[in-house]
C-alpha cells in the first residue's frame, strides 16, 4: 500500500508538487496521467525515495522509502520511460540484480523468453548494446521476475513493436498474485484493459481521480 | 556487506573494460618501458642511478599526471550516472545507499592504483633482471605515497561527484582544483615569497597542506634526507619534525584528506536528492 500525504516538492522556485494526497491499495492498477511537467514523474521518484520532500511524506506499508530504503524497495520493482545506458553487460547486470534484490535469474530468463527475447545469446552483450526495444524487454522482464507488490511502469511500452506490447499485457494479466499496478501514461488507451483507476495530474496537483 | 563487495566488483569490471583504463595503464606502463628504453637506469644524475633514478623519474613525472587522470576519470562516476539516469534505475533495488557510493569508492580505488603499482612492481623485475640493485626502501615508500596520493583525489574526485549535477560541470571544478594544487608546488610559492607579502611559516605551511607538495617533499626525502636540494624550506620542515616522522605524515596526511573528502561526498549524497 502506497501513502502519500500533502506531499510538496520544490526545485528551486519551481513547485512541481502541491501538497499531493493519494492512496494506492494493494489489487488496484492505475493510470497516472497528465501533460509534460504535471508531476508525474517528481511523485513517481517520491515513491522511491529519490526525493526529500519540502513537505508531506510517502509511506509504503508504512514506511518511508528514504529512512527505510532497502526495506521498501524489496517491494518494489520499477521500469524506467527510457532504458539507462548501462554499461554493464547482461550477465553482471542480472548477477547485480539477483544478489541486491534476490531474484532468480532462471526466472528472469522465463520472462524474457516470454517477451520473446533470447537472453543466453547476449549475455556477455553490454546492456547499453541492445536495441532499444529490447532493452524494455528486458527491464519488463526483470520487474515481474522480482515478484514486487508494486510495480511502476513509466511509459513502458515506448519502444516496443506492437507484438511485444500484446506479450507484455498477457503477462501482466497472467499474473496470479494481487498487486500495485502505476502505469505511467499519455496514452490511456494503450493501458485502458488493465487500469481500473485513473488519475489525471496537472500543475503539481491531482485534477481528477476517478475508479472504474 | 554482499552489496558493498558486489558493487566495487561490478565497477571494478566496468573500468577495466573502458578504453580510459586502457590509456590510464598505457601511460604509466609505456613511461617505465620509455625510461628503459632511454638508457635513464645506465645515467647518472646529482647522484642518483640505476633505478633509484628510474623510480624518481617516474615518481616526478607521476605527481603531475596521477591526479588529473584520478580527477578526470572519477568525477564522472556518480554525476555522469545520474546525469544519464543509470543512478535511477540502479538505485531502483534494495541497495543502501551506503554500500553504492562506498562500493564504487573501493571498486575505482583498486582501479586506479593498481597500474600504476603494476608500472612499478615491472620496473622492479626488469631492473633485478637486468641486474640492478633493487631500492626497496624506494620502492615502498613510493607505494605509500602513491596509495596516499590515489585516496587524496579519488577522495576529492567524490566529494565533487556527490553535489554536482551535470559532469560537465565537475570535469570544470577538477581541472581547476588540479590546477590550482599544481600552482601552489612552484609558482604562486615562489612569487609569494618573493613579494614578501607573507611570512614563511605561512607560506611553509600552505606548501605542507598541500597533498602535491607534500608527495613531492617525501618522494625526495629517501635520496636526500637533509633535503638540501630544497634549500632553506628544508630547514623548516626538519627542524618541525624528523625526517621519519615527515615521511609518516607524508603518507599519513593525504589518506585522511582523501578519506574525508570521501566522506563529506557521501554525507551530501545521502542528504541531497538522488536524481
Amino acid at each position: 500500500m502506497i501513502e502519500v500525504k500533502n506531499l510538496t516538492k520544490k526545485f528551486g522556485s519551481h513547485l512541481s508538487l502541491d501538497s499531493v494526497s493519494c492512496t494506492f491499495d494493494i489489487g488496484e492498477s492505475i493510470a497516472l496521467m497528465g501533460a509534460n511537467g504535471a508531476g508525474k514523474t517528481t511523485l513517481i521518484r517520491s515513491i522511491l525515495g529519490y526525493y526529500h520532500p519540502d513537505g508531506g511524506e510517502v509511506l509504503i506499508n508504512g514506511q518511508n522509502p528514504i529512512k527505510e530504503r532497502t526495506n521498501v524497495l524489496k517491494d518494489i520493482s520499477f521500469v524506467p520511460q527510457l532504458p539507462p545506458p548501462i554499461k554493464l553487460s547482461i550477465e553482471e547486470l542480472m548477477h547485480y540484480i539477483s544478489v541486491s534484490a534476490d531474484v532468480d535469474k532462471e526466472l528472469i530468463k522465463h520472462y524474457a523468453n516470454e517477451m520473446k527475447l533470447d537472453i543466453n545469446e547476449n549475455m556477455s552483450k553490454s546492456f547499453f548494446k541492445l536495441s532499444g526495444g529490447m532493452k524494455q524487454k528486458l527491464l519488463i522482464a526483470i520487474s515481474l521476475a522480482k515478484k514486487s507488490n508494486i510495480i511502476i511502469y513509466d511509459e513502458p511500452t515506448a519502444n516496443l513493436d506492437p507484438k511485444a506490447r500484446d506479450d507484455f499485457y498477457r503477462l501482466l494479466e497472467q499474473n496470479e498474485e494481487p498487486k500495485t499496478l502505476l502505469f505511467v501514461t499519455h496514452r490511456l488507451e494503450e493501458v485502458k484493459e488493465l487500469v481500473n483507476r485513473q488519475i489525471y495530474m496537472d500543475m503539481g496537483k491531482i485534477f481528477s481521480d476517478e475508479v472504474f | 556487506m554482499k552489496n558493498l563487495s558486489l558493487i566495487a566488483y561490478l565497477d571494478l569490471k566496468e573500468s577495466i573494460r573502458a578504453k580510459w583504463f586502457i590509456v590510464y595503464s598505457l601511460v604509466f606502463g609505456g613511461l617505465i618501458a620509455l625510461f628503459f628504453i632511454a638508457g635513464v637506469t645506465e645515467s647518472q644524475v646529482m647522484g642518483f642511478s640505476g633505478l633509484s633514478r628510474l623510480l624518481l623519474m617516474y615518481i616526478q613525472i607521476t605527481i603531475v599526471i596521477l591526479p588529473i587522470f584520478i580527477l578526470i576519470t572519477t568525477v564522472r562516476s556518480i554525476s555522469g550516472d545520474r546525469d544519464n539516469h543509470i543512478l535511477e534505475y540502479m538505485l531502483s533495488f534494495p541497495i543502501s545507499l551506503k554500500h553504492y557510493y562506498w562500493g564504487k569508492i573501493i571498486g575505482r580505488f583498486i582501479t586506479v592504483y593498481l597500474p600504476v603499482l603494476f608500472a612499478m612492481v615491472i620496473a622492479i623485475i626488469f631492473g633485478a633482471i637486468k641486474g640492478a640493485a633493487i631500492p626497496w626502501s624506494i620502492f615502498f615508500l613510493y607505494t605509500g605515497l602513491l596509495f596516499s596520493l590515489s585516496s587524496t583525489f579519488l577522495g576529492i574526485a567524490f566529494f565533487i561527484s556527490s553535489f554536482v549535477k551535470s559532469s560537465e560541470v565537475a570535469l570544470g571544478i577538477a581541472f581547476f582544483i588540479w590546477i590550482f594544487l599544481l600552482a601552489f608546488i612552484d609558482i604562486a610559492l615562489i612569487s609569494l615569497m618573493l613579494q614578501q607579502r607573507m611570512n614563511e611559516g605561512v607560506i611553509l605551511f600552505i606548501a605542507l597542506i598541500n597533498p602535491m607538495e607534500l608527495f613531492r617533499v617525501a618522494a625526495i626525502s629517501l635520496f636526500d634526507p637533509e633535503l638540501t636540494v630544497m634549500g632553506p624550506v628544508a630547514f623548516y620542515i626538519l627542524d618541525l619534525m624528523s625526517q621519519g616522522i615527515f615521511v609518516l605524515v607524508a603518507i599519513g596526511y593525504p589518506l585522511l584528506l582523501g578519506l574525508m573528502f570521501a566522506t563529506f561526498g557521501f554525507v551530501i549524497f545521502k542528504k541531497k536528492d538522488l536524481v
